[in-house]
């Protein structure tokens, strides 16, 4: 079917102003992407699932410029050892970053891979995201499979005893990122990823996770914090066998970011938890947008998401749970919140459920609401002040989707940095 | 200490004046009770005191030891020495009891110039204080009320009032949900708090708070005033009569 004229010249439009990497393993699944590209067209504001996010800036041929974030803060994870992967506008950065080597780990460059005729992710780049594109198109992964410019392919084979560190430097004012990371976690294996960093004016980011039967990954992420700055993410995990996958992500700041996360539960027993805190003031577009299928017995899912929005600051929430024939027992939880703290700012949920299964738990719920009037008198009448009082209630409102992070440490420096956020708000 | 003086208040959003024309004072080192039939303004008076919003001061005043009381931000008032024991307490879901329970006493201090408590020193007063009530280490733990039952609720506002040492204590029906174990445990926490810098104010329907906690002085409200003020005999033949003839001897 022909894609409607407008799509149809902002695709044309945005797909010449790129370079198809070409050569090595990895191009069949490049010029596979493509097509996907071609045939769905880039996303547009007539898409339903693009109904409350507006796509232009992400699709459109530059990049717009976003200034560089100026902060005396040391950065995220800073204080964590482990192994630093750092890329500078999308480019990696050897001389920054940390010898690659890590027991229980292999870590490439993709373009490293592209000369290898035989490399496990082959099997895996561009394989979810071709497949997470069904029921719903995502055409800015596979705009990403396509034209990726740097990445890893990560192994985790044992149990690395640091996290990894993808730290994402934001230099150039208008730099324009397409980064693509595979993983793959051998079973029994388990490590920690954690994210950090803007990356660029604008950022497409895809990461596909293959977790084998009792594998577990953790992955921590905080996008940063240029308050100009735009991001479409995409995750694409599937999980075996009592396998373990939970995600954090923590937003501050940015004037707009779409995550995705399209999660497939393919073994029995396996787990799957996705969370996420964002607090956005002013001009702040977050947008999560969650699919996860259970296609096996016993499965668990969990989507815990809040947003604290002020000034005329947007969230929305899409997240769906499909539950397939046959998969029974499965036990879906999703909750997403957001606590407006001004009359100004607005929430946006869609929150679906799909079940064809008999025997399952399945729940979710979306409120929105502005600060407890009732708690905010309580914490006054004893004494603590009305700013101080409410950002108390603002951090616990925070604190379910923090607490779905299960390293303390790890944790507790995301309230940190939330205290942060509301201490310069005042 | 408090001082009371034609106090007319009515709800900010509708047209109903609730105290009219209402005069207290209440001397440290006593404790005063009110009592008085449903709707006579009791709970009122008690927020209007504290500063909570929704009400709007018409006439008269109220003062703490001099300082006009009814100006003040409810955290202001606090850090004077107001404090009201809620009739039901708040539940306040992600604030730890123990977190909440530090700010708000270093948040006074702060307010009046002093020292802030370190952790330690903080953790050591508030686990005595805590023994005596028998609240334990997992009620220190989990967050405000939630999960309390009407007994630990109570128990922990007492609590709060232990640490933050109030000058003015407004118990706002605190024997309300209590059984009589627990309104003994209550009340003496409230008793080991009396002192001769200290004032009381002990609203409650029931004359059997009272047997615990013993009033110097006793008072009559109804209709938005208080119309009889007499010793602790007032509450027993409040017990015996009820209020019908009282309130027929005052009309």
């Amino acid at each position: 079917m022909a894609l409607p004229e407008v799509k149809q010249t902002a695709t044309d439009a945005r797909l010449a102003a790129l370079t198809l990497p070409t050569g090595g393993c990895l191009e069949d699944a490049r010029r596979a992407a493509l097509s996907r590209v071609q045939t769905l067209g880039l996303p547009g504001r007539r898409d339903e699932y693009w109904k409350y996010t507006r796509p232009d800036t992400l699709t459109q041929v530059e990049a717009p410029k976003a200034a560089i974030f100026d902060t005396d803060e040391a950065p995220m994870f800073d204080e964590f050892d482990r192994l630093k992967v750092v890329f500078v506008d999308g480019v990696f950065a050897p001389e920054e970053s940390d010898d690659l080597s890590l027991e229980g780990v292999t870590i490439e460059r993709i373009s490293d891979i592209c000369d290898k005729d035989i490399h496990w992710a082959k099997d895996l780049y561009g394989v979810l995201e071709a497949r997470g594109q069904s029921p719903v198109a995502r055409p800015l992964a596979a705009l990403n499979t396509a034209f990726a410019q740097d990445g890893l392919a990560i192994h985790v084979t044992g149990k690395p005893s640091k996290p990894i560190n993808m730290i994402y430097r934001h230099s150039d004012e208008g730099s324009d990122a397409i980064l693509h990371h595979v993983i793959r976690v051998d079973a029994g294996a388990e490590a920690t990823i954690l994210e950090n960093g803007p990356a660029a004016s604008r950022f497409n980011k895809c990461m596909e996770i293959d977790i084998a039967d009792t594998g577990k990954l953790h992955l921590v992420r905080a996008q940063g914090r240029d308050h100009e700055r735009r991001a479409a993410t995409h995750l694409f995990a599937r999980l075996g066998t009592e396998s373990v996958f939970k995600s954090f992500t923590l937003t501050v700041n940015g004037v707009l970011t779409r995550n995705e996360a399209v999660i497939e539960l393919l073994g029995d027993d396996a787990i799957a938890h996705i969370a996420g805190a964002c607090v956005g003031d002013g001009e702040f577009h977050h947008d999560d947008t969650v699919f996860i299928t259970h296609d096996a017995v016993n499965c668990e899912s969990r989507q815990v998401f809040k947003k604290v929005l002020r000034n005329g600051a947007t969230g929305v929430f899409q997240g769906k749970i499909l539950v397939k024939e046959g998969a029974q027992k499965t036990d879906g939880y999703q909750i997403s919140q957001s606590l407006l703290l001004d009359d100004d700012s607005q929430f946006l949920a869609k929150p679906e459920l799909e079940i064809y299964a008999d025997d399952v738990i399945c729940s979710h719920g979306s409120t929105t609401g502005a600060i407890d009037e009732e708690a905010l008198f309580y914490l006054r009448s004893r004494g603590v002040p009305a700013e101080e009082a409410t950002d108390l209630l603002t951090l616990a409102f925070l604190a379910e989707a923090v607490e779905e992070v299960e390293d303390e440490a790890i944790a507790s420096a995301i309230v940190d940095r939330l205290e942060g956020w509301l201490a310069r708000r005042r | 200490m408090l001082e009371i003086k034609n106090l007319h208040v009515k709800l900010e959003d509708e047209d109903k004046q609730i105290l009219k024309g209402l005069d207290l004072t209440v001397e440290a080192g006593k404790v005063h009770a009110i009592m008085g039939p449903n709707g006579s303004g009791k709970s009122t008076l008690s927020y209007v005191l504290s500063g909570r919003e929704g009400y709007e001061v018409t006439d008269g005043s109220a003062t703490l030891a001099g300082e006009d009381l009814l100006e003040l931000e409810p955290e202001e008032r606090a850090a004077l020495g107001v404090f009201l024991a809620f009739q039901y307490p708040v539940e306040i879901p992600g604030v730890g009891n123990m977190t909440f329970l530090r700010t708000a006493v270093n948040a006074q201090r702060k307010a009046r110039g002093e020292e802030e408590l370190s952790a330690a020193d903080f953790l050591k007063v508030v686990r005595a204080k805590a023994k005596t009530l028998k609240i334990d280490a997992d009620m220190l733990k989990r967050p405000v009320n939630v999960g309390f039952s009407g007994g630990e609720k109570k128990r922990n506002e007492i609590l709060q009032m232990a640490m933050l040492e109030p000058k003015m204590c407004i118990l706002d029906e605190t024997d309300s949900g209590l059984d009589v174990d627990a309104m003994k445990l209550v009340a003496e926490g409230v008793n080991a708090l009396r002192d001769e810098g200290r004032g009381f104010l002990v609203i409650t329907h029931y004359q059997r708070l009272l047997d615990h906690i013993k009033p110097d002085v006793v008072h009559i409200m109804a209709n938005g005033r208080i119309v009889k003020t007499g010793g602790p005999e007032l509450a027993l033949e409040v017990e015996n009569n009820g209020y019908a003839d009282i309130l027929a001897e005052v009309a």
